[in-house]
């Protein structure tokens, strides 16, 4: 076991933090470290930024513009990328349809849609989830059904993130509905929101924002060329983009943003007299929160450097559950920094509250979905339970 | 960085896995040796030494092998794994790794040559009834008479302390913190065994002018020795608490695979596999930090700190995990007859031993506004 990394793996660090901290635009990352929406055209710059350097989609095969990283690499990447508040290629795109394209898409999709899907020239949204269909994916019930040439699909999607921005929907739709297992018979579609039978509706949520729609299809005709992979293969593809960057998801970096600016501000609130940063009882949990971040965090690492041989290690199922878990709890270390002046949370220009005390709560509320997302944690601990413990 | 053992730490793992599987191979064994003193096997203690164990962190020159704390977590997690009550932790890394860190030349030959070969047992005798995980003697003080250093005062809970051929022990002089070796024959010495709760031994060491003799050269003060052989000792307890959580974890497992109850195996109530998946996540989260600390030992990066954050993390691995074992089982989980109790017992031992949870978050929370983040693989970590 060595604990230091490789001169060429320090050398590959520093490269990354070098770029990220001096090439992508500082209002933007003053935007991420201030806890701010990003528009879409941040969104779009930034990731063209990481593009053109050929850093947006480094896990793609390389004939796509991938960089065939170890595992180590790409953690690297992916941390510094977060503690330089640099916003991550969109995950719609780099993560999920950009690698099932790659993967099962035919040569004219491959060519048509991933250099465009790792400039963001196409934005890329996710319709997989239905009113009845979270967690039980395959209780879907949008269908396609072949009309010619195309496919006409009905049915309704549901948490369709950043759906208003979007320019296409990768979508799974139900294509056999006699299939014996209701994981057959489903089938991947992409096509364009402006598709017409596509209609968006934005969905409130607790913090005020709006990040999450829904999208009803009403006849939505969609060209055969359109199928991603094969026909009644969908469920498998979705499984393979689920089972995807779950590394990634740990989002240590992002987290120990939090922290160190929970500690900024704890010097800021005086309570008494006295900061707030020497408050034992808030020195304590922050000295726990860190070591379990720690743990967290060399867990990852244990996965990257042991996975090299492809096979995802026992120990990667940890990191959803225990990575949303420390997100919720250093954004609710800052709502309790905050006290008080986290009420104001939709204060305007005339307020005194400072601005990182403002959206503590907003953030906090929001946080919540981190726990529920990408397979819930009720989710995770019944794999961890029944494939690694065998229960 | 990388977190996988070499071919020779795989082996040394072997070994001493096989070794202690057969010593230990059921808990019935455990208990027959646990129940008479010297609460541990001198045979399989002697079997430790043949295979170089006991000598294992100490130098060639002096009788050792020459390996690192990387080896040391490895002997101790097997340790732990199966709950042998020999005590590899408290004779050869804490009174042997202070005695190989203070002695002079002619002290660790005579003292640590003997420990390896396994014909000595040493015992540290530091912690005293008035005094919580200290680094420095309060309650023994040592006088010079003539040419001779005496002791005076009371050392417990001594680990192994009635057994022991020769004694660590600390003790006040004019220049702060001092430590002695004392022969276990010495005159003025009066050493009281007991049973401690995990079928180890602990004793009540009394120090009446008992001749002793300095270790190392002048009474400059060692606490920050002391401090940091405790630092490695916790490494290696953190390792031997993930082996025990390990086999904890695994005997859970099992058994709610097995029991029925309501005419169903209990790993059909959702209720408790969810359970057993979070002793998992601790388990994993617990393994990764101790693994980390003994590289930071390795590599001679900031032990003291990496050593707290492990405890820490191992501390509240080991409450979780321990405790979630003895539910999951139901009321045989609290029998002697049962493995899994003794599970718990060690780790509640170990926790004790030298600072628990909350002791090593006090320390972390004293520095917590001094630094931005913790970078595991940036200074102070690596040295």
């Amino acid at each position: 076991m060595r604990l230091q990394l490789s001169p060429e793996m320090e050398a590959f660090r520093d490269e990354m933090r070098t770029f990220f901290t001096t090439q992508v635009p500082q209002e933007i990352r003053d935007t991420i470290a201030a806890h701010r929406h990003l528009t879409r055209d941040q969104y779009v710059q930034a990731q063209r930024v990481l593009n053109d350097a050929g850093l947006a989609v480094p896990h793609w095969p390389v004939e796509w513009g991938g960089k065939d990283w170890t595992p180590l690499q790409r953690h690297i990447w992916r941390e510094e990328m977060q503690l330089a508040n640099v916003p991550e290629p969109l995950a719609f795109n780099a993560s999920m349809i950009g690698p099932v394209i790659a993967s099962f898409g035919n040569q004219e999709q491959k060519e048509r849609f991933l250099p465009k899907t790792a400039s963001l020239e196409i934005w890329w949204c996710q319709g997989f989830s239905e009113p009845d269909a979270g967690s039980d994916l395959a209780s879907l019930r949008t269908t396609a059904v072949r009309d010619g040439d195309d496919w006409v699909v009905n049915g309704q999607k549901t948490w369709t993130t950043l759906g208003q921005y979007a320019d296409w929907i990768f979508c799974l739709v139900r294509t056999d509905p006699t299939a014996e297992k209701k994981q057959r018979g489903i089938s991947m579609l992409v096509f364009p929101m402006d598709t017409p039978g596509v209609t968006l509706r934005p969905i409130q949520l607790i913090d005020g924002g709006h990040e999450v729609n829904e999208v009803f299809f009403e006849d939505v005709r969609v060209p055969a060329e359109n199928l991603i992979g094969e026909e009644n293969r969908g469920w498998d593809y979705a499984k393979f983009l689920l089972g995807n960057e779950r590394v990634g998801i740990a989002r240590v970096g992002a987290t120990k943003k939090l922290i160190s600016q929970a500690k900024t501000h704890a010097r800021e609130v005086v309570v008494d007299g006295r900061p707030l940063s020497e408050d034992p009882r808030l020195t304590a949990r922050i000295a726990e929160l860190e070591n379990e971040l720690l743990a967290l965090e060399l867990t990852a690492l244990r996965v990257v450097a042991n996975s090299a041989d492809g096979k995802p290690h026992p120990a990667s199922s940890v990191l959803k559950l225990r990575g949303s878990e420390l997100q919720q709890a250093a954004t609710e270390l800052l709502v309790d920094i905050a006290g008080p002046l986290s009420v104001a949370s939709f204060a305007d220009g005339g307020s005194q509250v400072p601005q990182w005390a403002r959206v503590a709560t907003p953030e906090y509320l929001n946080y919540r979905k981190v726990s529920i997302y990408g397979g819930s944690n009720e989710v995770q601990r019944t794999i961890i339970a029944g494939t690694i413990l065998g229960l | 960085m990388d977190f996988t053992y070499d071919s020779e730490q795989n082996d040394l793992r072997e070994a001493v896995a096989g070794l202690l599987g057969r010593a230990y191979s059921d808990s019935e064994q455990r208990r027959r040796v646990t129940a008479t003193d010297p609460g541990f096997d001198e045979k399989t203690w002697a079997r430790l030494a043949e295979m170089g164990v006991l000598g294992l962190p100490f130098a060639e020159e002096d009788g050792g092998m020459g390996a690192g704390p990387i080896e040391v977590a490895v002997v101790a997690e097997e340790v732990g794994r199966v709950l042998a009550p020999e005590p590899f932790v408290e004779a050869v890394v804490l009174a042997g790794g202070l005695v190989s860190a203070v002695g002079t030349a002619a002290q660790r030959a005579a003292v640590l040559g003997p420990l390896a070969e396994g014909g000595s047992v040493l015992a540290l005798a530091h912690a005293e009834p008035a005094a919580r995980w200290s680094t420095s003697a309060a309650g023994v003080t040592a006088t010079q008479d003539g040419g001779t250093w005496r002791l005076s005062g009371v050392k417990e809970p001594v680990p192994n302390g009635a057994r022991a051929d020769v004694l660590v022990v600390s003790a006040v002089t004019d220049g702060g913190t001092a430590l002695f070796l004392v022969q276990g024959d010495a005159e003025g010495l009066t050493r009281t065994g007991y049973r401690t709760h995990d079928g180890g031994r602990a004793a009540n060491v009394t120090l009446d002018g008992t001749p002793a003799e300095l270790l190392g050269e002048g009474t400059a003060d060692r606490s920050a020795d002391v401090e940091r052989a405790q630092a490695l000792a916790r490494i290696a307890y953190s390792a031997e608490a993930v082996g025990a959580m390990d086999t904890a974890l695994k005997t859970t497992a099992e058994y709610l695979k097995t029991r029925k109850q309501f005419g169903v195996t209990l790993n059909r109530f959702q209720a408790l596999t969810f359970r057993a998946a979070d002793m998992y996540v601790s388990l994993e989260l617990a393994r990764s930090t101790a693994l980390w600390a003994s590289m930071v030992a390795d590599t001679g990066g900031d032990v003291v700190t990496a050593a707290v954050r492990a405890r820490l993390q191992t501390s509240r691995a080991g409450r979780h995990v321990g405790k979630e074992a003895i539910q999951l089982h139901g009321g045989i989980g609290v029998t002697a007859e049962y493995s899994v109790g003794h599970y718990t017992s060690r780790l509640t031992a170990i926790d004790h031993l030298l600072g628990d949870g909350d002791w090593a978050a006090d320390r972390l929370a004293a520095t917590v506004d001094s630094y931005p983040t913790v970078d595991p693989l940036g200074a102070p970590y690596t040295g």
